[in-house]
């Protein structure tokens, strides 16, 4: 059986996610990107209105959604504000590790708070010299009977400024390289943690991106999330998780560009008409609807498997929806920047921010060139 | 008891089009809403509730079995309870205004909160049916409402022409149609739309109260699109030419001048 229809409640998500895109992100993207600031009172808001941990199971009191209503969350947010979307959808990245891997007891401990007040979590995995491949992390977590040491730094960590938790991969022993990783719940006001600057970044310049150090930080034992040599493994299953609505945020943004480009080929007018009138625009709106229907597509088809327990399909297919969401949205916003022409490349009209915002899905979460690494690698398998 | 009462309305950017025997609009493919007077007015229920420390907000709406969505996002909104009064095809404001006051009555409402208008017909009519067939007082237009401790009484202020305000005193029973700015309506939130779907919504029909589709005092007969508008005519020349042109226009076309 083949089915494309959302659930009433997945289209009532759509409908309030969409409302909360009009009002509280639309109107004041522009000045948050260009401020380079973090947008506390969207964010406050999003939580407010329930658009924060939407992972976490009905049993600890939140929503318990799966990856489909991610997906369907993210393109909605990603039509208004990709950095906000990052800022918005990194509280659940960062509690997934915990979701997946802790006690109820972790879980009441360290996610149960992100539910009560507006708090937010990181997810600390890459560090300066450790990206792709993030096995080689160098962060130390030594054993010191009741409590881990950890010492190291992290790199490019989203809402390190202003989380609570963090949810930090470390190695106890390098040479055994993902065999040696273990993942800890971490207070972000632990002393020993010193945070970097908010990153003057090309693109998603509101959301909080910085490094976090880590020096002789005590990490209670009971923070330790799943089994010493799981770390890895942690992390990966959560990233298979979140790549689909991470795609969808760029299948958003990119919507977000096409409307843009739209609207404007009828009002712009040469020689004597409005250009939306010319086929060679036509065309090229024509061929970014079409990648958008197959980039939203695919989200939904990752989420779909993943939420029906289809892991290993799911993760083939979300690393497809990634790729292709990611590419195509850099295709569709360059197109749309394109069709402006001079207007589109200044900071007075919205496309170029969506071109400089989805720039950066091609590279988090797992580069466009690992995608297609773990895509191969199913292919030759 | 407080109660709303809402619309279900098409989507302010529907482009509307009328059915081949202009007996009404076509429906198919409309993005239903709440009407958007009636969000204020849900969201002042909302806040009355709180202030008065009222036991239950009630939303009602009259309409056919899709209105009922209209209600789910009232109680993803907040209010507590929702009643529907089935109806099919058309219901004139008559009709509405007798079968909501019915139902008022029946559910010993107190104070009751409305849009000042639908956004579709913009007849602005029910709400002051309503209160007439309750022989309640009602205040339109409202821009605040100003309760006393006990919420009892309330202080209902109007705009009125030049930016002064009309205030007007009223005890409960009152129905009070609001305008917008009267407060922020707050979204449905996602905890919100998931406890909104397990709730009962309590039905009426139309004879349930009484009343049938014969019960119509206005009759639409034709629908018809507003007429196009004339194209606009662009001057040319220099701006002595271009003025003597306008003034011709003025005084020979427009006759203004």
């Amino acid at each position: 059986m083949l089915g494309f229809t959302l659930s009433e409640e997945q289209e009532s998500l759509k409908e309030t996610v969409r409302k909360f895109v009009e009002k509280e992100i639309k109107p004041v993207a522009a000045k948050y990107d260009q401020l380079n600031e973090f947008p506390h009172d969207v964010i406050k808001m999003a939580w407010e209105t329930g658009l924060m941990n939407i992972a976490v199971p009905a049993k600890f009191g939140g929503l318990g959604f799966g990856v489909v209503e991610d997906v369907i969350l993210n393109e909605e947010l990603g039509a208004g504000c990709l950095g906000m979307t990052t800022s918005i959808s990194v509280n659940t990245l960062g509690s997934y590790p915990i979701l997946l891997f802790g006690t109820d007891e972790q879980i009441q401990e360290h996610i149960g708070p992100l539910l009560e007040a507006p708090k937010l979590a990181a997810f600390c995995l890459t560090e300066p010299g450790s990206g792709s491949d993030a096995g080689s992390m160098s962060t130390i977590a030594k054993d010191m009977g009741d409590h881990w040491l950890v010492n190291g730094s992290k790199m490019w960590i989203t809402n390190a400024g202003h989380a609570d938790l963090f949810s930090v991969f470390a190695t106890t022993d390098k040479a055994l390289r993902a065999k040696g990783t273990v993942c800890l719940a971490v207070n972000a006001k632990s002393e020993g943690i010193s945070l970097g600057k908010h990153e003057d970044k090309m693109g998603q310049r509101c959301s909080d991106t910085r490094s976090i150090t880590f020096e002789n930080v005590k990490v209670p034992k009971k923070n330790q999330i799943g089994k010493v040599g799981e770390g890895f493994k942690i992390a990966m299953s959560t990233l298979d998780r979140t790549r689909a609505p991470i795609a969808a945020g760029a299948v958003g943004a990119a919507r977000a560009a096409l409307e843009h480009s739209i609207r404007y080929s009828k009002e712009r007018k040469q020689f004597g008409q409005p250009i939306a009138n010319f086929q060679g625009l036509q065309f090229m709106m024509a061929d970014m609807a079409t990648k958008i229907e197959a980039g939203r597509l695919m989200c939904l088809n990752a989420g779909w498997l993943l939420d029906q327990g289809k892991l290993e399909q799911g993760s083939l297919a979300a690393s497809h929806a990634k790729r292709w969401s990611a590419d195509m949205a850099m295709e569709v916003a360059t197109d749309a920047v394109q069709i402006f022409g001079g207007y589109g490349y200044t900071k007075e009209y919205p496309v170029e921010k969506i071109m400089r915002d989805v720039k950066l899905v091609q590279i988090y979460e797992g580069t466009s060139q690992i995608q297609r690494v773990v895509i191969a690698r199913h292919l030759l398998k | 008891m407080l109660f709303v009462l809402v619309k279900q309305v098409p989507d302010t950017e529907t482009k509307i089009r009328i059915k081949g025997d202009k007996s009404g609009i076509e429906t198919n493919d409309i993005k239903w809403i709440i009407n958007p007077y009636d969000e204020f007015a849900i969201e002042e229920a909302l806040k009355t509730k709180d202030k008065v420390k009222a036991p239950a907000v009630t939303v009602v709406t009259l309409g056919p079995d899709r209105a009922v969505e209209a209600l789910r996002t009232a109680l993803a909104m907040g209010v507590d309870n929702a009643i529907h009064v089935k109806t099919e095809g058309e219901t004139d404001t008559f009709t509405a205004g007798k079968a909501l006051a019915e139902v008022l009555k029946k559910e010993g409402a107190q104070v009751v909160f409305a849009g000042k208008q639908a956004i579709d017909d913009d007849q602005a009519a029910t709400f002051g049916y309503v209160a007439e067939f309750l022989n309640w007082p009602s205040v339109s237009v409202v821009a605040k409402i100003e309760w006393d401790a006990s919420g009892t009484s309330l202080k209902a202020e109007r705009e009125v022409e030049g930016g002064t305000r009309f205030i007007v005193q009223s005890s409960v029973p009152v129905l009070l149609a609001v305008d917008k700015g009267i407060n922020t309506p707050r979204y449905a939130s996602l905890p919100g739309i998931m406890k909104a779907k397990k709730k009962e919504i309590k039905t009426y029909s139309l004879a349930d109260l009484g009343l049938s589709a014969g019960s119509a005092k206005v009759k639409e007969s034709d629908y018809l699109p507003p007429p196009d508008r004339a194209p606009g005519k662009k001057l040319t020349g220099d701006a002595a030419t271009q003025a003597r042109e306008l003034v011709k226009l003025l005084r020979e076309e427009a006759k203004v001048i």
